[in-house]
């Protein structure tokens, strides 16, 4: 390997003159007073590298020793991932010593002390490629498969394979003989670059599933799909990470990665905090276990949190190649974008808009394009998907990092200040937001299947009253309430009734902050049926008290348990109010797809 | 400063900005201190044997042939208990005429807490401010600016802050203070017999812009020594970060950065973060909390300055004019504590939640009866008792100047929901109604 020594320093890029050869994204050592700093090689001009440090790089001399590795930037993948906090590059955070954090203290990824029960599901004499299952061993809960290391080529034979029994991660576990007649060793751990995706699987087709996440506003309104992409910018203070960490809670997914990146320690303390006390209602086990935290909050070095969303989204690709359901969360994919521009800025690039990369839209589209539904070897299938949030600067959605990411994510959920400040929560705007999965045939045909073929044009029905209703409160307030028929009024509070009823949760609420589907789709046809009913009033202030009085009950509903006689006697007393000035029975609005 | 026998001293400036100043030397290591002419300096960039170093005095004057001395170490501050009650100026060196510090010295900007190592925090800071303490409660181990126009009185409000906040050291940052606020500050701490607990950093208007980029980290390194080793509960107040910010632009500027949004640097978010960043709480009790100004430009807060701060905080105070009252409020829909969710209701009152989202849902309600009636509407009766609650809610619990604890703020929220309102009309959960209901 190449040797070299550092010839400039700015900030966290140093400049360093290679004696030999040297790739793009090659990952070296700078040796500093007995520590040893990490950085990666991002340009190469002659025979000089530029090198990001992921340290910080106070005190570095001129003529320092460097090492290069030969490789990338790679994680340790093996039974012992989950429920650990790992900084962004794989340094398990618990396992460090001390308050505060040490430069180029390393710790270990995997915990080689441990042992797990391992169950062999190859047997000898099978053929194998990269990616297919050699055994399992359980891990928590999930049954960890290990696989052909990733980076294995061609076909092998299984050569030998050990039996059930207690092993641990780094012994033997197969042999496996390539086409060359080679034999080589296989162990429970192996490592992997996490620029690369892994992609050891047969096919990978457009989503055809939708996840869910019991967030009504987006499961009825804007579906994500199993292995779809969304994306969440808000200003400050609109509510991102709670939404975040409701879907880290709720969502239908066999394990949850989040990705901390360069937000704030005491969010993180939150969820360490709060996880392993919380109940999986799924599963009945506690949450951290399904969980792993990838975390570079914003006082940790600039230049890891572009490797945190990389090591998360690897971690998640290697459990998807088991026939998992992973759902990957990234707080904020905009603080990743700000450490390219400050990188760029050092290599004096010319700049983009707001002085970010040009490239910016392509890495941004590129990482999105990790999610997604697989089909692997098997026949089986394996999912990751992926919301990240944005923190679009001055609240402002033309910012680039929320259009590039808008190119690139099939949901967009944007929340909006003037909710927030409404304390409309969860502040997903209901007009801006979207779901181009609700255009997918297969996702459409799936819908129909599981929630009945008058499912999406309901839904669209239910946007559609929200849209009048705005338009009808815009009247109002430009004619003023006498200024406009009744009608307004009415229509104005039915789309109220969907909104306050179907698209504000209460996160903090024990039974209201998760919303099963079945239990979404039940409120949908309740509250359809009361916008689809013509109701008579005498004058105005009867229609705001009325329809208060409707939305309370739906409301106390969403607040009682399900199906429940708190819930039924709610239902009754809706009925009754309906009763009270409905003229016609609900018109079959919605017809069949 | 003294030079060594073993120092080499330099004495060819190849360029000067007015920041910084480039030169050739050998064996300087990154961040390092320096001395140029006398004045503090630090390395910001090495290429080869070319060194570019910021002067925190300014270049003014500095000849090409001035005298450059490395020192070998990052900036750093003695840190002892004797720092209690003393003024220090940007470079940690006394300017209140008393002795200098003896303790051992480290360096500043040190590294960050380990995320595992910090505890939530979930101790309650009473201000006696309503506006504070009812509405955006702030707990220890938070990091909250006020957000303020230059004309408001943030220094004034911040300093009835601390001396209220029962903290066990209070640690002032100041920024570009104009002398007069320094001698408020120091007659104020004075005057409260409060002293012997507060240690003061101040750079003035007086002094040069660039050394403001020490005063946060001189603060919270000498909080970090009271919260770890002494296991306190500090207090650090920074004054004001919007001119922080723009020192960083002149330094950028200098060094040829490319800017980004309303001329800052591309880092302004890590950089404001690595101090916010500071305020834990940590398990054996010790903890930093952060209070910071950062001044407006006509109540903006999509300028760059506030909007990555408002990213970074906990939340934040706005303080603003009501006209109603013809007094400075902290605005009930602006302002937020996003930690107050851990202490409201449970270490404070049981009705504290509901009587807080009460009262704001009604002034916002008066908000738009007030619209209302601007537009020349027929207001109901219900938006004429809104609006007369509106104006006894600013009175008496908005205002900055009121000082009550907790408990009365409740019981005067509570009465004026009797004297203004149904029962019906407060949608509050019926079993804390039926414990504090005033009316009959």
């Amino acid at each position: 390997m190449s040797n070299g020594k550092v010839l400039g320093i700015d900030s966290n890029l140093l400049t360093i003159k290679v004696d030999g050869p040297v790739a793009q994204n090659e990952i070296c050592h700078v040796t500093h007073d007995r520590s040893r700093l990490l950085g990666e090689v991002i340009k190469i001009v002659g025979d000089r590298a530029y090198v990001q440090i992921f340290e910080s790089t106070r005190g570095l001399k001129t003529g320092l020793d460097v090492e290069f590795s030969g490789r990338m930037l790679e994680v340790e993948l093996g039974p012992g991932i989950l429920s650990r906090i790992y900084d962004g590059l794989q340094n398990d955070l618990e396992a460090k010593t001390g308050l505060f954090l040490k430069r180029g203290e390393d710790t270990p990824a995997l915990d080689d002390a441990k042992r797990f029960e391992f169950k062999p599901l190859a047997k000898k004499g099978d053929l194998v490629v990269a990616g297919d299952w050699l055994g399992e061993v359980l891990e928590n809960w999930i049954e960890h498969k290990i696989m052909v290391p990733f980076a294995f080529e061609g076909s092998y034979t299984v050569e030998s394979i050990v039996g059930p029994g207690s092993r641990g991660i780094r012994d033997t576990i197969a042999t496996l003989k390539g086409s060359d007649g080679e034999i080589v060793p296989v162990t429970m751990v192996q490592r992997w670059p996490t620029k690369r995706p892994i992609v050891c699987y047969r096919e990978k087709p457009r989503p055809f599933r939708i996840m869910e996440t019991g967030v009504r506003i987006i499961d009825t309104f804007n579906p994500l799909a199993e292995g779809g992409t969304g994306f969440i910018p808000g200003p400050f203070g609109a509510g991102k990470t709670v939404l975040q960490h409701t879907l880290s809670k709720n969502a239908e997914a066999d394990l949850i990665i989040v990705a901390a990146c360069g937000e704030r320690a005491n969010e993180v303390v939150e969820l360490f905090t709060e996880f392993p006390e919380l109940i999986d209602p799924r599963t009945g086990r506690k949450l951290m276990e399904r969980t792993t935290i990838i975390c570079n909050t914003s006082n940790m070095p600039v230049a890891a949190r572009e490797a945190s969303v990389y090591t998360a989204v690897t971690i998640g690709e290697y459990y998807r190649q088991m026939g998992l359901r992973v759902l990957m969360l990234a707080d904020s994919t905009s603080r990743w974008a700000q450490a390219l521009r400050e990188m760029s800025n050092r290599l004096e690039e010319l700049p983009g808009p707001d002085a970010y990369p040009m490239d910016l839209p392509a890495v941004i589209s590129a990482f999105y394009s990790r999610a997604g539904v697989v089909y692997l070897n098997n026949g089986r299938t394996g999912s990751v998907t992926f919301i990240g949030t944005v923190s679009p600067a001055g609240g402002n959605l033309k910012e680039p990092v929320t259009e590039s990411t808008k190119k690139a994510a099939r949901c967009f959920y944007a929340l909006s200040q003037s909710r927030a400040d409404a304390k409309r929560y969860p502040a997903v705007d209901p007009l801006e937001s979207y779901s181009k999965y609700l255009e997918y045939p297969e996702i459409r045909d799936y819908m129909s299947r599981q929630l009945g073929a008058d499912w999406v044009g309901m839904v669209l029905d239910a946007k559609n009253w929200n849209q009048r209703g705005k338009e009808a409160y815009d009247q109002i307030n430009i004619l003023g309430d006498d200024g406009v028929p009744i009608e307004y009024h009415t229509t104005y509070w039915k789309s109220e009734t969907i909104d306050s009823v179907l698209m504000q949760q209460d996160a903090f609420d024990p039974i209201d902050s998760t919303c099963p589907f079945d239990r979404q789709q039940y409120m949908l046809h309740l509250v359809m049926k009361v916008c689809g009913g013509e109701y008579k009033f005498e004058n105005l202030e009867q229609v705001s008290l009325y329809f208060k009085r409707i939305i309370n009950a739906l409301k106390q509903m969403n607040y009682s348990k399900y199906k429940s006689a708190e819930f039924a006697r709610y239902e009754q007393e809706l009925d009754g109010i309906i009763g009270e000035r409905r003229v016609s029975a609900p018109a079959e609005t919605v017809q069949a797809q | 400063m003294e030079t060594q026998a073993f120092q080499k001293i330099y004495t060819k400036i190849s360029k000067i900005t007015k920041a910084t100043c480039t030169l050739h030397a050998a064996d300087v290591a990154n961040e390092e201190l320096a001395f140029v002419a006398g004045r503090h300096a630090q390395v910001l960039k090495i290429l080869g044997d070319e060194v570019t170093l910021q002067i925190f005095e300014g270049t003014e004057g500095l000849g090409n042939d001035a005298e450059v001395v490395f020192t070998g170490k990052a900036p750093g501050i003695r840190l002892s208990d004797q720092m209690a009650g003393r003024f220090f100026n940007a470079y940690g060196d006394p300017i209140d005429g008393g002795p200098e510090i003896e303790g051992e010295e480290q360096e500043i900007g040190g590294p960050s807490v380990n995320p595992v190592r910090r505890i939530q925090p979930s101790r309650l800071i009473a201000t006696g401010v309503a506006g504070i303490d009812l509405n955006n409660t702030l707990v220890t181990g938070q990091k909250i600016p006020f957000f303020a126009d230059p004309d408001q009185p943030y220094n004034q409000i911040m300093a009835d802050v601390a001396l209220r906040a029962e903290a066990d050291k209070i640690i002032l940052g100041g920024m570009g203070l104009s002398n007069d606020d320094y001698l408020y500050y120091r007659e104020l701490f004075d005057n409260a017999g409060a002293l012997d607990k507060i240690i003061s950093f101040v750079n003035t208007t007086d002094n040069s812009p660039i050394e403001r980029l020490l005063i946060p980290d001189m603060a919270l390194s000498a909080a970090e020594y009271f919260a770890v080793r002494r296991n306190q509960s500090v207090l650090v107040l920074l004054t004001d970060m919007t001119l922080y910010a723009d020192a960083l632009a002149i330094v950028g500027n200098k060094m040829d950065h490319i800017p980004s949004k309303d001329s800052m640097p591309g880092s302004l978010y890590s950089d404001l973060a690595k101090i916010y960043e500071k305020a834990v709480q940590f398990p054996d009790g010790g903890s930093i909390t952060i209070i910071a100004v950062t001044t407006l430009s006509g109540g903006d807060i999509t300028h760059a300055i506030p909007d990555n701060t408002g990213y970074i905080t906990e939340g934040q105070l706005f303080l603003r004019k009501d006209s109603d009252i013809n007094r400075v409020i902290i605005d009930p829909f602006r302002s937020l504590s996003r930690l107050k969710q851990l202490i409201i209701g449970k270490k404070t009152r049981e009705d504290h939640p509901q009587v807080m989202n009460a009262a704001i849902r009604l002034y916002a309600d008066a908000v738009n009866a007030k619209a209302k009636r601007d537009n020349g509407f027929e207001l109901t009766d219900y938006d004429k008792r809104a609006i007369r609650f509106s104006y006894d809610y600013s009175e008496r619990l908005l205002a900055i100047d009121v000082n009550v604890r907790i408990d009365e703020m409740l019981d005067t929220a509570w009465e004026l929901f009797a004297k203004y309102f149904h029962k019906s009309e407060l949608t509050i959960k019926q079993s804390i109604l039926d414990a504090h209901w005033k009316g009959e």
